[in-house]
């Protein structure tokens, strides 16, 4: 069996803007792929084409093995998707809203009573069933959103930007809800928050301007940041300029920051040259200058400088 | 077919949540009424029939079957449950389909509850009845023909106004096409078969023949495949701008 979703060379115009340019990529069962790019990237865009709403101008869609422009149907009933802002329709209530989507999704009698109990159940939405969804909270809105996207038990879930607008405790009970369902599912989520790639994501893709600039697991992207084995060293000592000298002497070291000073302790940020380890080494100089060490971290690199980096670079190429 | 049930019923049932179909069922009554016993002087008539009632059909459909139809699609564009509905395994056509006949079901409805009118009719004298049958068919397959246009109008707007402003403006049309101003206009001059031709194009003439009692295979094919022809517009446009 191949990848459960996957995506050859899809492109997409809108007059004159291209929004998405020649991308290709394939998730398999039980990864959870983040979606990444700045505003306007053409991520959405990309959404929706997977799940059928907008025809690409060429490339194709395969979802479990099916293409999505010779069995739509097929594709489509494969599909959860929570598209961009969770739109719904506001005047009917939770209930007759999911009630709706089971019966589309075929779903009759005994069965559909027990695929909705279980939703419900899932994104705790019990409390406001018979509330007409206009007078929901958007907490409550997004999970009718992610209940009606989950409801058939879908082997791929596309979300476009679950979490965007919740506040800290939804956000965490969102994200939970994802890695319970990740493992038997194919998973594709877009989102602007870089530590839910850390916290959900198996693996990322960013796309800038309608390519895709980059595709690896977020330890792989981390690395590739400045900051990725850089060392970031606290000393409380009266020699400070010695102690920076001797640091950017050592080998391997590529250049010292000196990010803040006070009270006697200064903060150094020690970067690498290549993105080799270094720590060892500062901790010897440490040792033998016999400077006093408050803390010693290796970084692991930032995604969000990656992010940046890849994303702004792109551009640059550009024009 | 499930598919198409399946979203009636709820386009149907959305009708209900909001005020829209009590205000509309009330005024429907309301101006039918006005139109039958004002300017269609029912009483004064001193005949027991619904021609005065029927005979305004037509104009009252002008401005109350584009307030019916104008959210049927733009709403969706507007609030952005395209997207959602789209998504579903379901066909455009299922769609057009299920979401057409639910606004005409709810048509029927209140067209139904005019009953007293012809309840009245039947106590004060004695109405030929199969043409009031008829005439209520005859008003129900106009209605479909008004709803047919208003849904692939709305279908192009994501604003109700103007999905509202441009039904009404091509019902018009089609209304105007068969009546007598616009015939004479062209008697004149126009050949006899180009004036046949822009006749049978327009509502009133089939709609006419229709309320004299005598349902005509011509005029339920003439209703039916224009209703058909504009939803297979509306499924078009649909398909063709999605994204906007
Ligand atoms: N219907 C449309 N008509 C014209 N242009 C569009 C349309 N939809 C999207 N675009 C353009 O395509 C590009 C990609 O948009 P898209 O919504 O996919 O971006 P995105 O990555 O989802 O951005 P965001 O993070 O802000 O949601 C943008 O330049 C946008 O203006
Ligand atoms: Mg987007």
């Amino acid at each position: 069996m191949g990848a459960m979703v996957e995506i050859k060379n899809l492109s997409k115009r809108f007059g004159p803007i291209t929004a998405v340019d020649d991308i290709s990529f394939a998730v398999q069962r039980g990864e959870v792929l983040g979606f990444l790019g700045p505003n306007g990237a053409g991520k959405s865009t990309t959404m929706k084409m997977i799940t059928g709403f907008l025809a690409p101008d060429s490339g194709s869609v395969r979802v479990g093995g099916d293409d999505l422009e010779l069995s739509p149907m097929a594709v489509k009933q494969r599909i959860g998707y929570l598209p961009e802002g969770a739109p719904l329709y506001a005047d009917m209530t939770p209930y007759a809203f999911l009630d709706f989507c089971a019966e589309i999704r075929g779903f009759r009698g005994d069965e559909k009573r027990r695929h909705l109990d279980d939703v419900v159940a899932k994104v705790h939405i019990e409390q406001v069933l018979s509330q007409p969804i206009a007078t929901l909270s958007k907490g409550f809105k997004r999970r009718v959103g992610l209940a009606q996207a989950i409801l058939h038990d879908p082997e791929v879930l596309i979300l476009d930007e679950p979490t965007d607008g919740l506040d800290p405790n939804q956000k965490h009970e969102v994200r939970t809800l994802i890695r319970t369902m990740a493992t038997e599912k194919a998973i594709i989520l877009s989102t602007h928050i870089l530590e839910e790639v850390d916290a959900v994501c198996t693996r990322a893709v960013i796309i800038a301007h309608g390519r895709l600039v980059c595709d690896g697991t977020p330890a792989e992207l981390e690395a590739r940041s400045r900051l990725h084995n850089a060392v970031t060293l606290l000393v409380r000592s009266g020699a400070i300029n010695g102690a920076q000298q001797q640091l950017r002497a050592l080998a391997g070291v590529d250049s010292v920051e000196l990010l803040e000073e006070h009270d006697g302790v200064a903060r150094f940020q020690i970067y690498p040259k290549d993105g080799h380890s270094i720590v060892s080494s500062v901790g010897e100089a440490a040792r033998e200058g016999g400077w006093r060490i408050e803390e010693l971290r290796v970084e692991r690199g930032r995604l969000d400088e990656v992010f940046r980096a890849v994303t702004t670079g792109s551009t640059s190429r550009e024009v | 077919m499930g598919h198409t049930w399946t979203i009636l019923k709820r386009e149907l049932a959305s009708y209900f949540t909001t005020p829209i179909a009590y205000v509309f069922i009330v005024i429907y009554l309301f101006l039918s009424g006005i139109f039958a016993f004002y300017l269609g002087n029912f009483f004064g008539r001193g005949q027991a029939d619904l021609n005065s009632f029927f005979t305004f059909h037509p104009w009252l459909y002008l401005f109350i079957i584009p307030a019916l139809s104008m959210r049927l699609w733009a709403e969706e564009r507007r609030s952005g449950t395209i997207e959602l509905l789209l998504t579903l395994p379901i066909t455009m056509w299922q769609a057009v389909a299920g979401k057409f006949l639910a606004a005409w079901a709810f048509m029927a409805i209140a067209l139904a509850l005019t009953f007293p009118m012809w309840w009245t009719v039947n106590y004060l004298g004695e109405p030929d009845n199969g043409v009031i049958v008829a005439s209520y068919i005859g008003s129900l397959l106009m209605g479909g023909a008004f709803l047919a246009i208003g849904a692939c109008i709305s279908s192009l707007t994501r604003n109700q106004v103007i999905a509202f402003i441009v039904t009404a403006a091509a019902c018009l049309l089609f209304v105007l096409s068969g009546h007598p101003l616009v015939l004479d206009f062209f008697k004149g001059w126009a050949p006899a078969f180009l004036l046949q031709a822009i006749s049978s194009f327009g509502f009133l003439s089939h709609f006419d023949s229709i309320t004299k009692g005598i349902i005509d295979l011509r005029d339920l094919v003439y209703f039916a495949s224009f209703i058909a022809f504009w939803l297979f517009a509306n499924v078009v446009v649909i398909e063709m701008k999605k994204a906007d």
